[in-house]
């Protein structure tokens, strides 16, 4: 495709600009948390902390239990991945690789949930757990990963395995391989890239959930980050520097995921956009 | 393969089972609920018929409307933003131009910051005295507001928040763009079109598609808005934008009034459901699929 000079020109222009204004609020998190409150405070705005205030991320972090958020985050980020990760899978393997009576039409009801908000799940999903003893614990967060782990990475990953040719299968068959022979060594080891798309997706839903523990967790000492971040703010409101350095504590380790995962995120979302 | 639907059924349990226990179990159960008058707080629960209902359309919650009118300017003002922004972008990430990996990673990031976090560098930013935007704004001459504590102001300033994280639609329309054959750009080319009878004529309506997944998906989210209500605004000043999902929460969860707050998922429900309906009948008149030609 041709095109001119002037037209590309613009385009770098535009580009640039939206980047800048994209790119902004980054600098802007990361200036504030280097920063003392009277740098932050000055007018026009300064841009390089001088001094570099690396305290502020050590005090933000200590005056809540930061470390146990982590802790706590972490170990429902990991139940929730392995849910996932096994059993959506399994399902988008028997969604795809099987043929059997009504499969489509289990799957096309199984979709449609997407559509619904969960706002109509909420009430009744919470007085369950209530009800069976979970309430403040981290069942109601884990467990439902276990069943499915979500129809939105049974979908992608089964437009993923549409794509492996089927001969593969035929040629394990052949070599006397049942269902769980060809989920195991054939389909397992060529959809890796789409596995850890699924794992990298549900790392940051799980990560970035804030109406979950909201709702189910009430003791402070079971709080995520998503959770504590936002008792901070409640409680150390107009203390920018702290409050920016707690926030870029807890983005900080999405931004590295992302980084590191970048090539399977792009082809994640490409995948999931092409037949949508 | 012999005993399909055994091993397709076992297969597939785990998720049959989530949908049954997680989706359509609890869909039934808040149906149910919503005919009650079930309050945690309260001794003993009747069935109270279509009461729910009737009080929320009576006019009687006052509140119920105001969440539904903030709900609404939220989406009539987010969806077409989100689409146009989102598209306008990607079409600029389409250019053949140096360093397009640089800033298409520079697009989508924001995209994964969590909600708290991003409501916090965005109360900063937005702050009417310290803020940075004020602060530009002032500088260029421009008139300063007070974004999220204004009336008027908060709903857009919500509204501008969230265009922070386009990042996911962008890629998509980007997916679709690229999908678009060579050819048919070169064919205008040889016609000497410009860039405008190719966006028109081609990409355009080649695009549809991922438009209209696009479209489906930015309405289903913004009106389950929830976040920037709780952590940025907490529904106000004045109730200005006690968004639908937050005015349900509040009710099911801070009053304890959940049979109440399951007839307001419900009317929400429909709501989605009415609109998704709307655009898919619409599609058949807008969107274009390959071979098919308009169908």
């Amino acid at each position: 495709m041709k095109t001119s000079r002037l037209t590309l020109a613009a385009g770098y222009a535009a580009l640039i600009l939206v980047s800048v204004m994209f790119i902004t609020p980054f600098i802007w998190l990361i200036r504030s948390s280097l920063m003392n409150l009277s740098q932050i405070f000055t007018m026009p705005p300064e841009w390089i902390p001088n001094p570099v205030q690396w305290g502020n991320f050590k005090k933000a972090l200590t005056i809540l239990p930061f470390d146990t958020y982590f802790m706590n985050t972490f170990i429902i980020v990991i139940g929730v991945l392995v849910g996932t990760i096994v059993t959506s899978t399994v399902a988008a393997f028997g969604f795809s690789r099987i043929q059997w009576k009504g499969r489509d039409i289990v799957f096309a009801i199984l979709m449609s949930s997407m559509m619904l908000p969960a706002a109509v799940t909420l009430i009744p999903s919470f007085l369950g757990w209530q009800m069976l003893g979970f309430y403040d614990t981290y069942y109601p967060l884990i467990a439902p990963a276990y069943f499915g782990g979500g129809i939105f990475n049974i979908f992608l990953l089964r437009q993923f395995y549409l794509t492996i040719p089927r001969d593969f299968d035929e040629a394990a068959v052949v070599d006397g391989a049942g269902y769980f022979g060809i989920y195991f060594k054939i389909i397992l080891p060529l959809s890796r890239s789409a596995v850890i798309v699924v794992a990298l997706f549900t790392f940051l839903g799980t990560w970035n959930d804030f109406m979950g523990p909201l709702i189910y967790l009430k003791s402070d000492h079971l709080f995520t980050l998503a959770l504590g971040l936002q008792m901070f703010q409640g409680t150390y409101t107009a203390q920018w520097d702290l409050l920016m350095a707690a926030s870029a504590a807890v983005v900080l380790p999405c931004v590295v995921v992302f980084l590191v995962g970048q090539r399977y995120f792009l082809e994640g979302i490409t995948l999931t956009g092409l037949k949508g | 393969m012999r005993k399909g639907l055994f091993y397709g059924l076992l297969f597939t349990s785990p998720a049959i089972l989530g949908f049954l226990l997680f989706t359509l179990g609890p869909m039934i159960a808040s149906l149910v609920l919503s005919l009650s008058d079930y309050n945690v707080f309260k001794e003993g629960t009747a069935f109270i018929g279509f009461d729910n209902y009737v009080r929320l359309f009576s006019g009687e919650d006052d509140l119920f409307y105001q969440s539904l009118g903030a709900t609404f300017y939220f989406v009539a003002l987010r969806v077409p933003a989100v689409i146009l922004i989102s598209f306008a972008v990607a079409l600029l990430l389409n250019m053949n131009v140096k360093g397009r990996a640089l800033f298409r990673t520079i697009i989508y990031l924001p995209s994964i910051v969590p909600a708290v976090a991003s409501a916090m560098i965005w109360m900063w930013l937005l702050n009417p005295d310290l803020g940075l935007i004020n602060t530009v704004l002032e500088w260029l001459h421009l008139p300063t507001s007070n974004w999220l504590y204004a009336e008027s102001s908060v709903i857009p300033s919500v509204v501008l928040t969230t265009l922070w994280g386009i990042g996911g639609t962008v890629i998509i329309f980007l997916a679709g763009l690229s999908g678009i054959p060579k050819q048919y750009y070169e064919a205008i080319d040889v016609d000497g079109g410009g860039w405008y009878s190719k966006l028109r004529h081609i990409t355009i309506p080649m695009v549809t598609p991922t438009l209209f997944f696009n479209t489906i998906m930015t309405i289903i989210g913004s009106f389950q808005v929830f976040n920037e209500a709780y952590i940025l605004t907490d529904g106000g000043p004045n109730n200005k934008s006690l968004f639908y999902v937050f005015y349900l929460w509040r009710t099911g969860f801070r009053d304890t009034e959940m049979g109440y707050a399951s007839a307001l998922a419900w009317v929400l429900f429909v709501i989605i459901l009415f609109f998704t309906f709307i655009v898919f009948k619409s599609s058949k008149s807008w969107v274009y699929y390959e071979g098919g030609g308009r169908s």
